[in-house]
């Protein structure tokens, strides 16, 4: 079946299914199938797939189309309830402030794709809203159980972990959670202040250019992305520019170790 | 020679049924396709000639990415059938069996299948929405055909219960 010159390879069955083939293959596929009844029970399941996807599926596009897609009433920038659009529209169309001003542009490579990296810290603000408010379960691991943790997420995520200490700003490891990010694993560690306060640091592997600090301010919360050696981070905390950009000064001085590389 | 809106507003019920298929839910589904159309439209001025069809699926496409990855970070998730009962487009449960096959693709495999199967994309035209080469997109049919069958031969994975 999958030598190059067998009469009907597996990639010319499915084309053949699709409609891809040229006329004088199908035939010969067509032939052929005529003696291989194995192969023809197999096409015929994937043709009895296909029609009936048609026609679970087929009749919506006979619906009549609803008033809020009309194009008329989307050119008046109406459009009617969405739910999870101004999400996905934050998540994508953010525009970034880079942090300017302070002097602590790390890194040069201003022209990383926004888009990305702007998905990542809007993943990353979507756990930390979701986390931060918890009082019983806030994490996974609590901050008393660090080797195991570092051990733990270092392994899942397929890099060395190295939670940063930040009590010498008054924040106390709280602990951390694993949640799905962009291509596989995602760390999420969470501190908390003397009043209450909490930051997140949240980690994950990306393909994200190496891109300088990028600040982002939402109602409640606000973040810093950055994206070093193929791991992106987002600090996110209570929308205080100052006291955010401190704490994301000093993790970023923490993991920006040589011994925090990745293996 | 119809407008560049007029062909956008030609593609609507084809986006609307592969939208309805990926997310199998109504809402869901058009609030997909409106937000791609919003950007189509807004996004005019990028267009350049070409296939406007293939373009917009690949937004649609890539918004319903966006969408899932913020999914599934949103628990919790309900199951798999409690979403069955509201897209059901007849009375038959064989197009319930073939909607919950479905939903245990891999997203780029469900894509790839609903865009050929479902929209009548050539390969070629795949190869595009998806940014990858033909074979990949043959592969990705394989694979999606291949779990279709065994799902719907009963070897039915054991994650399905999310609740």
């Amino acid at each position: 079946m999958t030598e190059p010159h067998s009469p009907a390879r597996d990639d010319e069955l499915h084309a053949f299914v699709d409609g891809e083939l040229p006329a004088d293959r199908r035939e010969a596929v067509t032939a052929w199938l005529a003696e291989n009844p194995e192969q023809a029970a197999l096409v015929a399941a994937w043709q009895a797939q296909a029609e009936a996807i048609r026609l679970h599926y087929g009749a919506v596009a006979e619906e009549p189309v609803p008033a809020r897609l009309s194009i008329d009433a989307l050119m008046r920038g109406g459009g009617g309830r969405r739910r999870w659009w101004t999400l996905a529209a934050a998540a994508v169309l953010a525009a970034f402030l880079v942090g300017g001003g302070t002097g602590w542009m790390a890194r040069g490579a201003t022209a990383a794709a926004p888009s990305a990296s702007g998905s990542i810290t809007a993943d990353a603000l979507e756990a930390h809203q979701l986390y931060v408010v918890e009082v019983r379960h806030p994490v996974e691991v609590p901050g008393s159980e660090r080797d195991h943790m570092t051990a733990w997420l270092s392994k899942r995520l397929g890099y060395a972990q190295q939670i940063p200490d930040l009590h010498g700003l008054g924040l106390k490891l709280v602990g951390g959670r694993l949640l799905p990010g962009p291509t596989g694993a995602a760390a999420m560690y969470m501190y908390e202040g003397p009043s209450g306060e909490r930051f997140t640091l949240y980690c994950a592997r990306t393909t994200t250019p190496e891109s300088a600090l990028r600040f982002r301010e939402g109602n409640r919360y606000a973040a810093v992305t950055w994206v070093s050696d193929k791991a992106a981070y987002v600090v996110s905390g209570p929308a205080e520019r100052a006291r955010l950009e401190q704490v994301s000064k000093a993790i970023y001085d923490q993991v920006d170790k040589d011994d925090w590389k990745k293996s | 020679m119809a407008t560049f809106r007029q062909q956008v507003e030609a593609t609507i019920p084809a986006l609307r049924r592969y939208a309805r298929a990926l997310t199998r839910d109504a809402d869901t589904a058009d609030d997909l396709v409106q937000d791609t159309l919003v950007r189509a439209l807004r996004s005019e001025h990028l267009f350049h000639g070409g296939e406007l069809r293939s373009w917009l699926y690949t937004i649609l496409t890539n918004l319903n990415r966006n969408r899932l990855r913020s999914l599934a970070r949103r628990p919790p998730l309900s199951s798999i059938e409690d979403n069955d009962a509201p897209d059901l487009a007849g009375p038959e449960a064989g197009g319930r069996d073939i909607a919950r096959a479905l939903a245990t693709l891999v997203d780029e495999q469900r894509d790839a299948l609903l865009l050929v199967v479902l929209e009548g994309l050539t390969y070629r035209e795949v190869a595009e929405v998806q940014g990858v080469p033909i074979g990949t997109v043959m592969s990705r049919l394989a694979r999606a055909r291949a779990q279709i069958k065994s799902y719907l031969d009963g070897e039915r994975p054991a994650l399905r219960r999310v609740k």
